[in-house]
C-alpha cells in the first residue's frame, strides 16, 4: 500500500496512485473491527536481522487519521499541480516520493524504518522547491533542507540513545522499556526538539515561512499539509511515548515555546505584505496549537492535537492552493497591496469563495474543523495550564485579525469603489498588462482540476467540523493506550 | 613448506603480478610501434587505430587477470597462516582482498584510454593492487610495511603519470614527499614497537604489550605508527597531500587512491590497533577511554571531521571538494575503530567499503565530464542533467549517499557507525564525537547539495562534446554498476553487514 511509487511518467499515474491510496486509507478508516488502540501489523519482514531491524508497517488510530489527511492532501496537490509544464515526470516523481515516505513515517512500527522515511522526505523537498519554486527559491530550499537535516541529526542522536540502551528498534517493545531517568532527561529534549523543528516550533520555525513561500503550490500544500505533521507525529509517537519521564520534566517548556509560537507567529503574520508569508506564519501559529495540545499530556489535549494536525493539514493545503495556484499563477503577484487593487472578488469568484471558507476554518469559526480541533485542545489545556488558555485566547484574536486582513486585502478591497486611477497606475506598471486599458479581470478562469481539488478539501474541513466525533472516536483509543498519560 | 604450497596459497597475488607483467610487455611493444609509425605521416592513421585496439586489449587482459584473481581467492582454503603471519588467509582477509580487486577492476575500466603509455599505466595500477592484497592479507609488521611501500610507490607514479599536465607532476611530487616522510614515521614507530614487544607478529605483540604499562617509549611508537596511517587515510592534520593528489593526477588514479588504498589502509589500521595495540592500557587522565591509542585517534577524527567539512565548503573544483570530503569521511570512519570491538570494526569496514564504491563512481562521473567539457570545476557540471540524465542521476545517488541520506548506503553506514561509537564509550563517553560527526554531516549536506544544484538547475553553456559517447560506454556501465551497488547496499545492507560480522568471529 505504501511503496506504491512507480516512477510517475505522467500526471495521470500520479493522480491514479494518490487516489488509490486515498481510497485504501478511506476504506481502512471505515473498517470497524480494527484494534485502534494498538498497532495492527500490515507488513512485517526482517530487514537487517543482524542489527534487529525490521521492515514493519502497522497502523493504529493516530496513524490512520494522519494517513487519511496525507492522502487527501496528496490527491488535491496533484490536482493543483496539473499545469506544471516543465520536467513533469521529475516533478511527480519527487511529489510521490514525499507522499510515499510520509505514509512510511506514519505507518512505521520500527524506529529505524521511521527514521529512514523521515529523512527520505528531505531531498525531494529540496528538489521540488529548488527547481519548480518561485521567489528566492534556492535560498528557501537550502534553508528548509538544512533545518530539516539539523532536526534529523538531533533525532538521530535520540534514536541511537534509545536503540543502544534498549537494544531493540521495535516501537512496541521500546514503549514498554523502562529507560533510566537520567537518560530520559537528556534524550527526550534532544529527540523532541529534533522532531519539533519540522513541526515549526518557535524559535526554530523560520524555515517554514521561507520554505512555504519559495515552494511551488503543490510543494507548499505538501509542506503545510503533511511534512509539518511528520514532526508533530514523531514527537508524539517517538519522543513522548518512549521517554515519558523526560516528557514530564520538559513539558512546561514545550508549552511555553508553543504559546510563544502561537502569539509570535500570529503577530508577525499581521505585518506581512506577501500573501504566502501570511499563510506561512499562520501555519506556524496553528502548529503551535498542536504542540500545546501535546504538552497537556491528557487525553483531550493530545487527541485535540491530532485532530488539529488533521484539520490544519486540510486547511493549510487549501489556503496555499488558493494563494499559490489560484491567485499567484494568474496575477503573478502575492503582494497584498497590489492584490487589493485587482478586484479579485469579481475576477475569480470561485477563488474568493474558497478563500472565505478556508479563512473561516482557519480562524476557528464553529462548523469547521479548525474550531473543533482548537476547542478540544483548549479544554485539554484548561486542565493543566489554565493560564495558557488566556494567552492563547488572545492569540486566536490575532489569528482572526490577520486572516481577516488578508481576506479583505486580497479579495474584498478595491473593485469599482477603488479609485480608478490607482488601478490604472498599477495596470501600467505591471508587466502582465500589455495596455493600460486591459484590466486584470481577464484572468484565466478556474480550471476543473482546481475545482475538484478545492472541493475535496472544503468538503473535508466541513465534514470534520460538523462531526468531529468521526475522527475523535479513532484517535482517542490510541491516545489512551499511550503511557505518558499516567501521571 | 614447499614452494609449490606457497605458490598455491599466494595464487591471487601471483596472478595479478603475472597480469601486470603481461600488460607491461604489451604496452612496451606497441609503444615502440607507435614511435616508429609516427615518423611517417602517411602511416599515422593505421598506427593510431592499432594503438586503440591494443589499449583495448590491455584493458581486457588487465580486467581478465583481476577476475581470475578473484576466482583464485574464492578457491583458496578458508584458513592458512604462512611464516608466522606474513601471509594469512582468513575469511576476513579474503573478503577484503575481493573488495580491493573489484575496486581495481573498476579503476581499470575507468582509466582513460587516451593516457599515453597506457600499458605501463595499467601495469602500475596492477602493482598497486598487489600492494593492497599484501597489506590486507598480512598480520605481520614487516610485511605490512612492504605492502604499504609497494602501494605507496605505485600510487606516487600513478599520480604523476600525466606528463602533459604540470599539476600532475606537482601533485605526484607532493604526494611522494609527504608519503615518504609518513613512511619514515611508520617505520620508526614500528621499530619502537618491535623493540618493546620483541616480535613483529601482531598477535604476539598483543601478548607482549599486555603486560606493560604505557611507557613514554611505547606511546611514542604508537603515535608514530598512527601518524603514518593517518597519512594513508588522509586524516587531518596529515591530509595536505590529498587535495592536490585528487585534483592533479589522472582521474582514475585519484579514484584508486580514494577507494582501494583507503579500504586496505583501514583494514590494516583496524588490525594493528585492535589486535596489536588492543591490550595497551590507557593513561590516568583518559581512563574513561579503554586503550592508550584511543585519545590519539579521537583527536585525529575530530580534526578530520571539522577541517574536512569546513574547508570543503569553499571549494569550486569538484575533485578538490571530494578530497576534503574524503578527509571528513576518514574522520567518521575512525569512529568505528575508536569504538573498537566487533561492532565497531565491522561498522568501519562496512563504511569504508561503501565509501570506496561511492567515490569510485563519483570519480567516474568526473572523468566522463572532464572528457566531455575539458575540466572538472563545478561550472563544468552545469547542465549535466540535460546533457546526460543518466550520469546526473548516478551523481545524485553518490552525493546523497556521501551526505548520508536514505535509502542509500551512506545513510545506513553512518547509522551503524554512530550507534557503534555511541555504545562503546563507558557512560556514552564518545557522545561528543558522535555529535560532532553529525554536525559535520549537516555541513557536508550543504556542499553536496550545491553540487547537485549545479547539475540539476544551472543551465550549462552548450559545449560541443569532445568525445563520442560510444567511447565511454564501458565507463558508463561501470558508473551505473557502482550506483547500483550503493543503492542496493542502502536498501539491503544485510548483504554486506552479515558477511562482515560473520568473518569477524
Amino acid at each position: 500500500m505504501v511503496l506504491l511509487f512507480p516512477r510517475a511518467f505522467s500526471r495521470w499515474i500520479a493522480l491514479l496512485t494518490t487516489t488509490a491510496t486515498f481510497a485504501i486509507s478511506l476504506a481502512t478508516f471505515f473498517c470497524h473491527d480494527l484494534d485502534l488502540a494498538h498497532f495492527t501489523t500490515i507488513v512485517r519482514a526482517p530487514w537487517v536481522p543482524a542489527l534487529g531491524m525490521n521492515y514493519h508497517l502497522a497502523v493504529d488510530g493516530i496513524s490512520l487519521t494522519l494517513v487519511l489527511v496525507t492522502s487527501i492532501t496528496a490527491v488535491s496537490s496533484v490536482l493543483f499541480s496539473w499545469d506544471i509544464d516543465q520536467r513533469v515526470n521529475e516533478f511527480f516523481f519527487w511529489l510521490l516520493l514525499v507522499v510515499g515516505s510520509s505514509f512510511g513515517v506514519f505507518l512505521s512500527a520500527d524506529l529505524f524504518l521511521l527514521f529512514v522515511f523521515y529523512e527520505l522526505v528531505i531531498v525531494p523537498k529540496y528538489f521540488l522547491i529548488a527547481i519548480w519554486g518561485s521567489t528566492n527559491k534556492e535560498y528557501g530550499a537550502m534553508k528548509l533542507t538544512l533545518y530539516s537535516f539539523f532536526g534529523g541529526a538531533l533525532v538521530f542522536i535520540g534514536i541511537i540513545a534509545a536503540y543502544v540502551s534498549a537494544g531493540s528498534l521495535d516501537l512496541n517493545e521500546l514503549a514498554q522499556f523502562q529507560f533510566t531517568p537520567q537518560l530520559q532527561s537528556w534524550a527526550f529534549p534532544v529527540l523532541f526538539l529534533g522532531f519539533a523543528v519540522l513541526a515549526g516550533i518557535w524559535p526554530l520555525h523560520t524555515w517554514a515561512p521561507t520554505g512555504h513561500v519559495a515552494a511551488p503550490t503543490a510543494g507548499s500544500m505538501l509542506l503545510a499539509g503533511i511534512v509539518m505533521k511528520l514532526g508533530a507525529y514523531g514527537g508524539l509517537r517517538v519522543a513522548m511515548n518512549l521517554f515519558p519521564q523526560g516528557f514530564q520534566m520538559w513539558r512546561n517548556w514545550i508549552a511555553i515555546l508553543a504559546v510563544i509560537g502561537i502569539i509570535y507567529a500570529a503577530a508577525v503574520a499581521l505585518r506581512q505584505r506577501d500573501l504566502k508569508f501570511v499563510i506561512g506564519y499562520s501555519s506556524v501559529s496553528h502548529m503551535g496549537f498542536v504542540l500545546l495540545g501535546l504538552a497537556t499530556a491528557n487525553v483531550l489535549g493530545v487527541s485535540g492535537a491530532v485532530l488539529q494536525m488533521f484539520s490544519h493539514g486540510v486547511i493549510g493545503a487549501l489556503l496555499f492552493a488558493v494563494a499559490g495556484r489560484m491567485i499567484y499563477r494568474r496575477t503573478h503577484t502575492r503582494d497584498l497591496d497590489q492584490l487589493s487593487l485587482m478586484d479579485l472578488n469579481r475576477a475569480l469568484p470561485f477563488a474568493a469563495f474558497v478563500f472565505v471558507i478556508a479563512s473561516a476554518a482557519s480562524m476557528g469559526i464553529p462548523g469547521f474543523s479548525g474550531f473543533a480541533a482548537e476547542i478540544t485542545i483548549l479544554i485539554g489545556v484548561w486542565k493543566t495550564f489554565p493560564i495558557a488558555v488566556w494567552i492563547t485566547g488572545a492569540g486566536m484574536v490575532l489569528v482572526a485579525a490577520f486572516t481577516l486582513r488578508a481576506l479583505k486585502k486580497s479579495f474584498f478591497e478595491g473593485g469599482p469603489a477603488a479609485p480608478s486611477g490607482g488601478v490604472k497606475e498599477f495596470a501600467a506598471s505591471s508587466p502582465l498588462m500589455t495596455s493600460p486599458a486591459e484590466r486584470p479581470i481577464h484572468l484565466e478562469p478556474i480550471t476543473i482540476p482546481e475545482k475538484l481539488g478545492a472541493g475535496l478539501l472544503m468538503f473535508t474541513t466541513l465534514a470534520i467540523g460538523i462531526y468531529p466525533k468521526f475522527l475523535l472516536d479513532r484517535i482517542q483509543p490510541a491516545v489512551e493506550a499511550m503511557r505518558f498519560l499516567a501521571r | 613448506m614447499s614452494y609449490l604450497d606457497l605458490l598455491k596459497l599466494a595464487a591471487p597475488e601471483a596472478i595479478v603480478t603475472l597480469t601486470a607483467l603481461v600488460v607491461l610487455v604489451i604496452g612496451l611493444t606497441t609503444n615502440r610501434g607507435t614511435v616508429v609509425a609516427g615518423v611517417s605521416v602517411a602511416m599515422l592513421k593505421p598506427a593510431a587505430a592499432g594503438t586503440a585496439a591494443v589499449t583495448r586489449f590491455c584493458t581486457l587482459v588487465g580486467a581478465l587477470g583481476l577476475i581470475i584473481a578473484i576466482e583464485a581467492i574464492v578457491l583458496l582454503p578458508s584458513r592458512a597462516n604462512l611464516f608466522h603471519g606474513m601471509l594469512v588467509i582468513s575469511p576476513l582477509n579474503s573478503l577484503f582482498q575481493i573488495v580491493c580487486l573489484v575496486l581495481a577492476f573498476f579503476t581499470v575500466l575507468l582509466a582513460s584510454r587516451e593516457t599515453p603509455n597506457y600499458g605501463e599505466y595499467l601495469a602500475i595500477v596492477l602493482l598497486a593492487t598487489i600492494g593492497l592484497l599484501l597489506l590486507v592479507s598480512s598480520e605481520e609488521l614487516l610485511m605490512i610495511f612492504i605492502g604499504l611501500e609497494l602501494t605507496g610507490l605505485s600510487l606516487y607514479l600513478m599520480t604523476a603519470f600525466d606528463k602533459t599536465d604540470i599539476r600532475s607532476a606537482e601533485a605526484g611530487l607532493k604526494y611522494f614527499l609527504f608519503g615518504s616522510t609518513a613512511s619514515a614515521f611508520t617505520l620508526f614507530g614500528l621499530s619502537f614497537i618491535y623493540g618493546m614487544a620483541g616480535t613483529t607478529s601482531l598477535a604476539a605483540i598483543a601478548e607482549g604489550l599486555a603486560a606493560q604499562s604505557l611507557s613514554p617509549l611505547l606511546f611514542a611508537g604508537i603515535v608514530m605508527t598512527l601518524v603514518g596511517f593517518a597519512f594513508k587515510i588522509a586524516a587531518a592534520p596529515f591530509h595536505l597531500w590529498a587535495p592536490d593528489a585528487y585534483q592533479g593526477g589522472p582521474v582514475s588514479s585519484a579514484a584508486f587512491i580514494a577507494s582501494g588504498s583507503k579500504v586496505a589502509s583501514f583494514v590494516v589500521l583496524g588490525k594493528i590497533v585492535l589486535v596489536g595495540f588492543g591490550p595497551v592500557h590507557g593513561s590516568a587522565e583518559w581512563h574513561a577511554m579503554v586503550a592508550g591509542w584511543s585519545p590519539v585517534l579521537a583527536v585525529l577524527a575530530a580534526f578530520s571531521i571539522l577541517i574536512g567539512n569546513l574547508v570543503a565548503l569553499v571549494q569550486t573544483n569538484l575533485r578538490r571538494l571530494l578530497a576534503y570530503s574524503a578527509v571528513a569521511h576518514a574522520g567518521y570512519t575512525l569512529l568505528g575503530i575508536i569504538a573498537g570491538g566487533r561492532a565497531g570494526f565491522s561498522a568501519t569496514l562496512f563504511y569504508t567499503t561503501i565509501y570506496a564504491f561511492t567515490l569510485i563512481g563519483a570519480f567516474g562521473v568526473v572523468a566522463l565530464v572532464r572528457r566531455e567539457t575539458g575540466g572538472d570545476d563545478l561550472r563544468n557540471f552545469a547542465g549535466l542533467r540535460a546533457r546526460s540524465p543518466l550520469l546526473a542521476g548516478c551523481m545524485a545517488i553518490f552525493m546523497l549517499s556521501l551526505a548520508g541520506l536514505p535509502p542509500l548506503a551512506g545513510f545506513f553506514g553512518k547509522f551503524y557507525l554512530f550507534s557503534a561509537a555511541f555504545r562503546a564509550g563507558a557512560n556514552h563517553g564518545l557522545l561528543w564525537l558522535v555529535a560532532l560527526a553529525l554536525f559535520g554531516s549537516l555541513i557536508s549536506l550543504y556542499y553536496y547539495l550545491i553540487v547537485l544544484k549545479v547539475i540539476f538547475q544551472t543551465q550549462g553553456a552548450e559545449t560541443p562534446s569532445l568525445s563520442s559517447p560510444a567511447q565511454n560506454g564501458l565507463s558508463r556501465l561501470t558508473i551505473v554498476f557502482a550506483a547500483a551497488i550503493v543503492l542496493f547496499l542502502g536498501i539491503a545492507p544485510e548483504f554486506l553487514v552479515a558477511r562482515i560480522l560473520a568473518v569477524l568471529q
